[in-house]
């Protein structure tokens, strides 16, 4: 028996134009469970790719149970017994969860020996166990679309389970799934563990990556950096490793002074009855008010509500003094309101058009001259502008979005708005899926802009982040607000007492 | 070095793949019938091209926001046959409206694109309001529309076209002059199509919106753009360019009938796809499209030239469709 389950050596793989990886590599122990560390743009996942047969590596080589191997493609993968759990889910919303889990091996009956059908019976018995064996309990035959994306995500891993599998890559994992259903996760985990599967944990939370996992590779651009004993190490030296630098400060230092209301939300309600109802909150100029809740809490539903995106029934929105009929984002944008929707890939990003496309696209009004025609050269300006001011990597203004870092693509979302010249701008999970150094930059942008008197709402579900940025933080529960916090009193403890008020 | 190189090169070549083929094919038909390469040819070919291009032009705003428009051709249709039985000769024995005098020929362009419009905005309205697929949507319309203008036409064909109007559509620029150089009119009502296009599309609000509802229509939502009103411009501005084909396709063939402009749709949406126009939407160029339509036509008339017979140029057009787009895709695959 080999040492390790698994060995990556001196892998590389260039992209047009980017060394993705640069002699990385990854020694993975049997029964053990392997954190992954990294900006992103690191390499983390392209080596995992690599691993898991969707790339293929310019040079390096893999050793499997201390034979080498060459993984061609991910069926290979899991014949061999390695499966992966994306970053990006690709259910089939409209079919049965069962489906979805024995999707491409779905069990066969026979007819007079001939005619080979799905044995629907034994698919939905085998999920049933399987889905026990994980600790989850949904109907197998439930359409995957009427589960939630935490829940889906739970499917997504069960059914990496189900594979048999000797190494799982989990990529963020947890990303969407509320603290109840990290702690099951981290259950099963221990359990696969026991059982000698060994597990690859992508992941950007250091809480967890310190509670979970017995060894830490930590990469840089594409190189190796080293591994460690994970009882080794601290939040600090991870940071200091991944960046290369020393972070000494999580958060900036906010210089903001919250001034008169400007914005006030009285009963809001939405059309939905199981959704946010009687919702009432200020918010002053310049301030940064905090919102903090469990997923399905309906934090993004509230705030897409007042912006416009989703249907109200009573309440009402008064901005600058002024009652206002939401309707459309139109309305809410023309009264200097913009939203950093949460869901950047789905609601945010133009991904074939152009960062300079993406970052006019909302403010084109007021670059209109002669009636008609776009004054092309001021919105290159306002967009080099933007493009420095933020420190936004990207090859050139005429790149395609989709091929920048997410903490970039945020970037050019945010100075989206920026161009608008917003005073209350919304931001739904401003820092998902953003590496720690991005995350930094866009911390001491939102503390910027409220220093310039803007004013922010912040939705985020790490409550490190809410309590080291909010003025105030108001905290909901199954669509109700159950109670405003000062920042400074803030504290994990009364904010998730808050947030578990109904449960 | 020398890796880096055939790579480059590779990567021009798949680049401009159609350009290439185009010329090839241009070279081995002028070679194999010398009168190919030659002004009368060119003739044919750029008024061929014009009106496909004006077609193209409007399809081309569907498909860069995710939609379509089966309905382009029998609109081209109804274009040509309002036109025609406006526009006959005061003594034309079987006239349409026999009563009816000499109208205005722009007016008569103006009610054939203003019919269209109507119809181009029932469109925009049925996929914005309604949320119909577009492909379902115009589907619908296209059969409407070709029923319409049976109960209009009661399917009889119509002919004996003003001079003057056909004239639009056959005469040239510096035409029984001596210059050498005479440009047909339809090239240049199609170059000023073109320009406006390409001034709409890159230059103002409206195409950078347009670009925008193609690449991430929800984000366009949350950014205030008004996706409804942007889509039925779009219908309606695509059915006023298929009137204006029409009514110059009536004024090429001397005639028309109910059957003018069928499939159309088709030919233009392939040349779409062919110049670059992509069905994922928020990408595509005019000088693309133009490419696209010049492909086909160029190919059409390559093969015409060879004595190929009509039947088999529809085999050949089909496999060309798939073989350019799966080229064109490969842009896109390499980079994975």
């Amino acid at each position: 028996m080999a040492e390790y389950r698994l060995e990556m050596r001196d892998v590389s793989k260039a992209f047009p134009g980017v060394q993705a990886l640069d002699r990385a590599q990854l020694k993975l122990r049997p029964g053990s469970v392997h954190a992954l560390m990294g900006e992103n743009g690191a390499g983390k996942s392209t080596l995992m790719k690599c691993m898991f047969g969707i790339y293929k590596m310019d040079s390096g080589e893999i050793y499997y149970e201390g034979e080498k191997v060459s993984i061609t493609d991910p069926m290979d993968a899991l014949k061999r017994g390695i499966a992966m759990v994306h970053q990006e889910l690709q259910p089939v919303p409209e079919r049965s969860v069962a489906e979805n889990i024995f999707i491409g091996r779905y069990p066969t009956k026979r007819w007079l020996g001939v005619i080979s059908t799905i044995d629907h019976e034994k698919m939905f018995k085998d999920t049933e166990a399987l889905l026990k064996e994980v600790r989850m309990s949904f109907d197998p035959k439930a359409k995957l679309g009427t589960l939630s994306v935490s829940q889906m995500q739970l499917v997504e891993i069960a059914k990496a389970v189900s594979a048999d599998c000797k190494v799982l890559i989990l990529d963020e994992p947890t990303s969407s799934l509320t603290s109840n259903e990290v702690e099951a996760l981290f259950l099963i985990i221990e359990d696969l563990k026991a059982k000698g599967v060994s597990i690859i944990y992508i992941s950007h939370k250091m809480d967890e990556i310190l509670k979970i996992s017995d060894e830490v590779t930590i990469m840089r651009d594409g190189a190796y950096i080293g591994t460690w004993d994970a009882k080794e190490l601290t939040t600090d030296m991870i940071i200091t490793r991944m960046v290369g630098r020393e972070l000494t400060n999580l958060f900036p230092k906010r210089e903001n002074e919250p001034g008169e209301v400007v914005l006030e939300v009285k009963d809001f309600t939405s059309i939905n009855p199981k959704s946010f109802r009687d919702v009432n909150f200020t918010l002053r100029k310049g301030e940064i008010l905090g919102v903090g809740g469990l997923v399905g809490a309906q934090r993004t539903e509230l705030m897409e509500g007042l912006f416009g995106i989703r249907s109200h029934t009573t309440g009402e929105v008064i901005i600058n003094g002024e009652s206002l009929d939401v309707r459309r984002p139109r309305d809410t944008i023309r009264k200097g309101t913009a939203l950093l929707t949460e869901d950047r890939r789905q609601s945010g990003v133009m991904g074939v058009l152009s960062v300079e496309d993406n970052v006019a696209i909302a403010s084109l009004n007021r670059f209109i001259k002669w009636g008609i025609m776009l004054d092309g050269k001021k919105i290159r300006e306002l967009v080099s502008d933007n493009v420095a001011k933020l420190s936004i990597k990207t090859p050139g203004l005429k790149t395609q979005i989709q091929s920048l870092s997410g903490g970039n693509q945020q970037k050019v979302l945010i100075s989206r708005w920026l161009a608008n010249n917003p005073d209350i701008f919304i931001l739904d999970e401003p820092t998902r899926g953003i590496d720690v150094g991005a995350k930094y930059e866009i911390y001491c942008i939102i503390a910027d802009l409220a220093k310039q008197g803007k004013s922010i709402v912040m939705i985020s579900s790490e409550l490190s982040e809410l309590i080291g940025m909010s003025d105030r933080i108001m905290v909901m529960c199954d669509g109700r607000v159950t109670g405003f916090v000062d920042g400074k009193d803030a504290n994990e403890e009364n904010l998730m007492t808050l947030a578990t008020q109904f449960s | 070095m020398e890796l880096n190189k055939n790579k480059s090169i590779g990567r021009f070549l798949e680049g401009n793949a159609m350009v290439i083929l185009m010329v090839l094919v241009a070279i081995v038909v002028g070679i194999l019938r010398p009168n190919f390469i030659s002004g009368a040819n060119f003739n044919n070919l750029s008024v061929n091209t014009a009106v496909r291009f004006i077609i193209a032009l409007g399809v081309s705003g569907c498909l860069i926001t995710k939609g379509t428009d089966l309905s382009a051709g029998r609109m081209v249709g109804i274009g040509a046959c309002v036109s025609a039985t406006l526009l006959q000769k005061a003594d034309y024995t079987d006239k349409f409206f026999p009563g009816l005098g000499n109208l205005p020929i722009v007016a008569v362009l103006l009610i054939a694109v203003l019919i269209c419009v109507v119809f181009g905005i029932i469109n925009g309205c049925v996929i914005s309001f309604l949320k119909v697929p577009p492909f379902i949507a115009t589907l619908g319309m296209q059969t409407l529309i070709y029923g319409i203008c049976l109960v209009y036409t009661g399917a009889k064909p119509i002919g004996g076209l003003r001079s003057d109007y056909t004239q639009i559509a056959n005469g040239k620029l510096l035409e029984n002059t001596a210059s050498p150089i005479q440009i047909p009119y339809l090239l240049i009502i199609a170059i000023v199509c073109g320009g406006l296009m390409y001034f709409l599309y890159n230059k103002t609000r409206h195409g950078k919106h347009m670009y925008a509802i193609g690449g991430n229509e929800t984000a366009a939502e949350v950014s205030g753009i008004n996706v409804g009103f942007r889509k039925i411009l779009i219908y309606a501005l695509a059915a006023a360019l298929y009137a204006l084909a029409g009514f110059l396709l009536a004024a090429k063939s001397g005639g028309t009938s109910v059957n003018m402009g069928q499939g159309y749709e088709l030919e233009a949406i392939a040349a779409c796809t062919i110049g670059g126009v992509s069905v994922n939407g928020g990408v595509g160029r005019v000088s693309g499209i133009l490419l696209g339509v010049l492909v086909f036509e160029l190919l059409k008339i390559s093969l015409q030239f060879m004595g190929v017979e009509t039947s088999y140029t529809y085999i050949v057009q089909g496999l060309v469709i798939v073989v350019a787009v799966a080229l064109d895709l490969r842009k896109y695959l390499a980079k994975k």
